[in-house]
């Protein structure tokens, strides 16, 4: 991407070019030169991975039950199947959680599971689950129960939902399901759906008490990694405005069942639940837009849209006096930072909104972001919301309910939100908005979808990026190339990295990977190139 | 933490909570990994594969490369072939390792993929290259653990490759170590070694899942048995498998088809266990027993009896896979310790009877779960918690002292590192464990009691 290493189209080529011709084909359009950022060129994406690549890329079970839902403390969670999907997803993506009062039981340290065995397929599983049911609620008393469908359980046709069901009449308390099989889909994505379309149906909207607070909002796709929901609620508290519900890290079930008289969604991972956002408007006329709370511009502009929102000079006021407070103890320590970190260049391949998100926090430290991928985006992810009318849907994604959502005939504009919303977009405001990841990324970087372990090695052969945002899977692979590697799903223990507070644990984060000695002890004194780092050998200033 | 754990037993019959066990297929991968130049393979949705290259990769904090069949509804309701045929294509032109070795999972066993046959029409298709050979293990995840997949891939090594090409053995031994970490592997080789036993040791993730730093990434490291040593395994003259749930299926199978006679040994965990497994190879190899390795026996039981003060009588609850417990049950009783409380997540009626036999007056049970074990924790209270890394919230829960043992272990680094086989690991067990106790009370004791010495 520049005079030293090979231009970004070269690269492309030269990545595709071990395939056989179809995977040629296919990977060929998961990969782009973002020629002209403006107006995004299209993207494969949602699309199947080729069986036999090495993808980092989970199953639709993955996407619901350990990524929506699960974090979802007081609810208790049953993996219908066997051991395995439920033992992995048992505290894996470090969701943080308190419980809020006294007596509450944390029900994300317990994995649960209907463990199935050879009978249960052979003969069907249904009476396990209503069994496991009954004793999870005798020995817990729950106020609500979900299960999980994993694959087996789809293919021999057990009817969860009409299980769940009944024990909810049997136990009186709410009980319901997610099929979930993990051959949905493409992805987690599929899951993350599956997972909307549930809270909507089954929670959402169940407790209409009144929450008395002038600027109530629910904050959508916040997992509370590392605890980032916790500075953001930190941050908003400050400013004076009351989060109902973050859906759904560290979130009462109590609080998503009364989330719907929130005066405004905003939404943080658009690819998770966008869906609920949409489906909240159409039921309930709560507006939603795009937020991210990840990087001091992306956190400043996020707070000032939703005070604009409110349009209340006090809060107007109020949120430029947090952000000048919060600023005033970040300023030196990124001016600091930056001395180091600037020219520097990062690659990010995460998520379905991690790997934009992030790039605010690297322009925070004049770093550079030369290639950039989702795991399991959709074309809107990267190209912007208005393509969605031109997204051809495919038949691994009609299999995934849409629901039929109507106005509430009495809840719906409760709160005079469709009226206030009409006169800000008169004004240029918008909402139910999501630009896209390239529109934000430099001309000429490389965004690949899906990006293949092959992919990868060839990024770093070529441009030997300082440091590259990634997931558990792949970072050793990396990091065996020289080149550090942080996990942006996990965080690799630490976090937060959300907010103020959260950009600063970052900062020094990102300094202390790039300027570690670590990689220059790769090569004993007696070889050739000791004392050197195999990323900074050839370093090649990527020029973007 | 846990806090709806309570003290009150109720028996379940259908759920399980906090599994002392995981699936099949993930120790169908890791015994794979343990082939030189291998792809394992998961044939089914891409979730699997998923899971279990993270669980790997954070036990080890090594690459951990696989490949999936990445299974769509489609495939499930037409089948795997042309996923799986697509896949073999793919792995072999982009990666192009010697072998790939495919496990099943839940989703490829129900809907009933042939896998042989796939593997047929592929070879005759010429999706897999000659010279390139493709293996296959049924790894059902609702039968047996991972402890049964590590198992049946060792067994389908075997059925594949090893040949019986010698009128007379060779004067070489066979060793299968068990579901064990790389550094285990690397110390079950030295013993060997060191007793000056020939040996092929199937399979062996050291040098593999614990890869030099030097700037470089090597897909297939150094590490690992080769294609040609799991051939020849055929010729050995005896198998040694260490741990019965391990490694059975595979020394039987090579008995059954190359004529290889096998024995059958714990895991050389503890004094008595690597007494049993270092006179087992002193036998086989009709040498005698180093110097050496005689000073590091010595060394281990004079630790033990400067420790056996604070070791006495100590009640522990331990959980693992049945080959583990086997051992470190045996090793905790010579050390003086009272094992009240021992599970594992895997079936065996015929391994707990055993159990129950060495200790009567323990809760002992398979088939169970961490959740069982922590309410008779609260009944009986123990001094000391040992198990992987999941056993930290019931520690936590009951403020005692936890030593990490077993796999998965996600949250430490040591293990993948130094051992717990041989006389060293148990050396390093006695330090493991003895630490606890006395942190626990360095942090506990009020400032007249703290003490300096002991």
């Amino acid at each position: 991407m520049g005079p030293h290493g090979p231009s970004a189209a070269e690269a492309r080529e030269k990545m595709l070019e071990a395939y056989p011709r179809k995977t040629q084909r296919k990977r060929g359009k998961q990969m782009l030169v973002n020629e002209s950022p403006s107006t995004p060129a299209e993207i494969g994406a949602n699309s199947r991975t080729v069986p036999g690549i090495i993808t980092q890329r989970g199953c639709s079970y993955a996407g619901c039950k350990g990524v929506v839902i699960g974090p979802i403390y007081d609810i208790l969670h049953i993996t219908h199947g066997p051991i395995g999907c439920g033992f992995y997803s048992w505290l894996s993506r470090r969701n943080m959680t308190k419980i809020r009062a006294e007596g509450e039981t944390n029900y994300l340290q317990y994995s649960m599971s209907t463990d199935m065995q050879e009978d249960h397929i052979v003969f069907g599983g249904e009476k396990q689950l209503a069994q496991a049911i009954q004793e999870a609620y005798d020995e817990f008393k729950p106020k609500a129960i979900s299960v999980y469908a994993t694959c087996p359980v789809g293919l021999i046709g057990d009817d969860i939902h009409s299980v769940c069901r009944t024990m909810k009449e049997k136990l009186g308390i709410n009980i319901f399901g997610f099929s979930c099989e993990g051959y949905k889909g493409v992805s987690q994505s599929a899951g993350h759906h599956i997972a909307n379309n549930g809270v909507f149906k089954h929670m959402i909207g169940l407790d209409d008490s009144p929450v008395e607070h002038k600027y109530k909002i629910n904050i959508l796709g916040e997992y509370n990694i590392g605890g980032d929901a916790w500075e953001i609620d930190r941050i908003f508290a400050r400013c004076g405005i009351k989060i109902i519900g973050t859906l759904s890290g560290g979130v009462s079930y109590g609080d998503i069942c009364n989330c719907h008289m929130a005066d405004l969604n905003v939404v943080m991972c658009h690819r998770s639940i966008n869906y609920m956002a949409e489906m909240m408007e159409t039921k309930f006329g709560i507006p939603w837009f795009k937020v991210n709370f990840i990087g001091l511009e992306g956190t400043k502009k996020s707070l000032r849209k939703i005070a604009q929102y409110f349009g209340d000079k006090e809060l107007i006021d109020k949120v430029e006096e947090v952000i000048a407070a919060e600023m005033a103890e970040v300023r030196p320590i990124i001016n600091d930072v930056k001395t180091r970190t600037t020219g520097k260049t990062a690659a990010l391949f995460v998520g379905g909104s991690r790997a934009h998100h992030y790039q605010d926090l690297f322009e925070d430290m004049d770093m550079k972001v030369i290639a950039a991928g989702y795991e399991f985006a959709h074309r809107d992810d990267y190209e912007g919301r208005d393509v969605l009318p031109n997204i051809k849907i495919d038949a691994d994604s009609r299999n995934i309910e849409e629901l039929e959502v109507e106005a509430d005939p009495e809840r719906f504009n409760l709160r005079k939100t469709v009226d206030r919303k009409k006169s800000l977009e008169d004004s240029g405001f918008s909402f139910s908005d999501y630009e896209g990841m390239m529109r934000q990324m430099k001309k000429d970087t490389l965004v690949i979808d899906d990006i293949s372990h092959h992919e990868l090695e060839k990024l770093i052969e070529f441009y030997k990026p300082d440091v590259i945002g990634s997931g558990i899977k792949d970072k050793y692979v990396i990091e065996k190339m020289g080149v550090p590697c942080k996990q942006l799903h996990s965080y690799d223990y630490g976090g937060p990295y959300a907010g103020f507070k959260g950009a600063i644990n970052f900062f020094k984060e990102i300094d202390r990977m790039t300027s570690t000695k670590v990689w220059k002890l790769t090569r004993a004194p007696w070889h050739a190139g000791a004392g050197e780092s195999p990323a900074s050998e050839e370093k090649v200033p990527a020029t973007v | 933490m846990l806090d709806g754990t309570t003290a009150e037993i109720r028996e379940r019959k259908a759920l399980r909570i906090n599994p002392a066990k995981t699936c099949q297929p993930i120790g169908a991968m890791y015994a794979a990994l343990g082939v030189n130049k291998c792809m394992p393979h998961s044939h089914g949705s891409q979730g699997c594969c998923a899971y279990h290259r993270s669980h790997l990769t954070r036990t080890y904090k090594e690459p951990v490369v696989a490949t999936t069949s990445s299974f769509t509804e489609g495939a499930s309701v037409f089948g795997g072939l042309a996923n799986l045929q697509t896949a073999l294509d793919n792995i072999f032109t982009i990666y192009n390792p010697d072998i790939v070795a495919v496990h099943t999972t839940c989703l490829s066993e129900v809907i009933g993929d042939d896998i042989p046959m796939i593997i047929k029409k592929s070879i005759e298709s010429g999706k897999i290259p000659e010279g390139k050979t493709v293996i296959h293990a049924n790894t059902p995840s609702f039968a047996g653990s991972h402890v049964t997949g590590y198992a049946n891939q060792l067994e389908a090594f075997v059925k594949y490759l090893s040949e019986s090409t010698v009128e007379e053995k060779k004067n070489v031994i066979n060793l299968f170590p068990g579901f064990v970490d790389p550094s285990d592997m690397r110390e079950i080789k030295r013993l060997a070694s060191l007793v000056g036993v020939e040996f092929i040791m199937a399979t062996d993730t050291s040098d593999v899942l614990d890869s030099p730093a030097d700037g470089s990434y090597h897909m297939y490291p150094d590490g690992g048995t080769k294609i040609a040593e799991l051939k020849a395994m055929g010729d050995s003259f005896l198998s040694l498998g260490l741990g019965p749930t391990g490694t059975e299926a595979g020394t039987k199978a090579l008995e059954k088809k190359c004529n290889v006679p096998f024995k059958t040994l714990a895991l050389p965990i503890g004094v008595s266990a690597t007494d049993e497994f270092v006179d087992a190879l002193r036998l086989a190899g009709d040498t005698s027993v180093p110097t050496e390795l005689e000073y590091e026996r010595g060394r281990l039981v004079d630790m033990i009896s400067d420790m056996s003060q604070y070791l006495h009588n100590k009640k522990v609850a331990i959980f693992g896979d049945p080959d583990h417990l086997d051992s470190m049950v045996r090793f905790l009783v010579e050390i003086g310790m009272e094992p009240a409380i021992v599970i594992t997540g895997t079936p065996g009626k015929k391994w707990e009877r055993q159990m129950k036999e060495l200790l009567p007056n323990a809760e002992v049970r398979a088939f169970s779960d961490m959740h069982y074990m922590h309410q008779w924790m609260k009944n009986n209270s123990v001094d000391l918690l040992i198990g992987n890394t999941y056993g930290k919230l019931v520690a936590k829960a009951e403020n005692i002292p936890f030593v990490r043992f077993g796999f998965p272990i996600l949250d430490r680094v040591g293990h993948r590192a130094f051992p717990f086989v041989g006389y060293v690991g148990a050396m390093r067990l006695i330090e493991k464990i003895t630490d606890q106790f006395f942190d626990k009370r360095d942090r506990e004791d009020p400032d007249h009691e703290t003490e300096l010495i002991f």
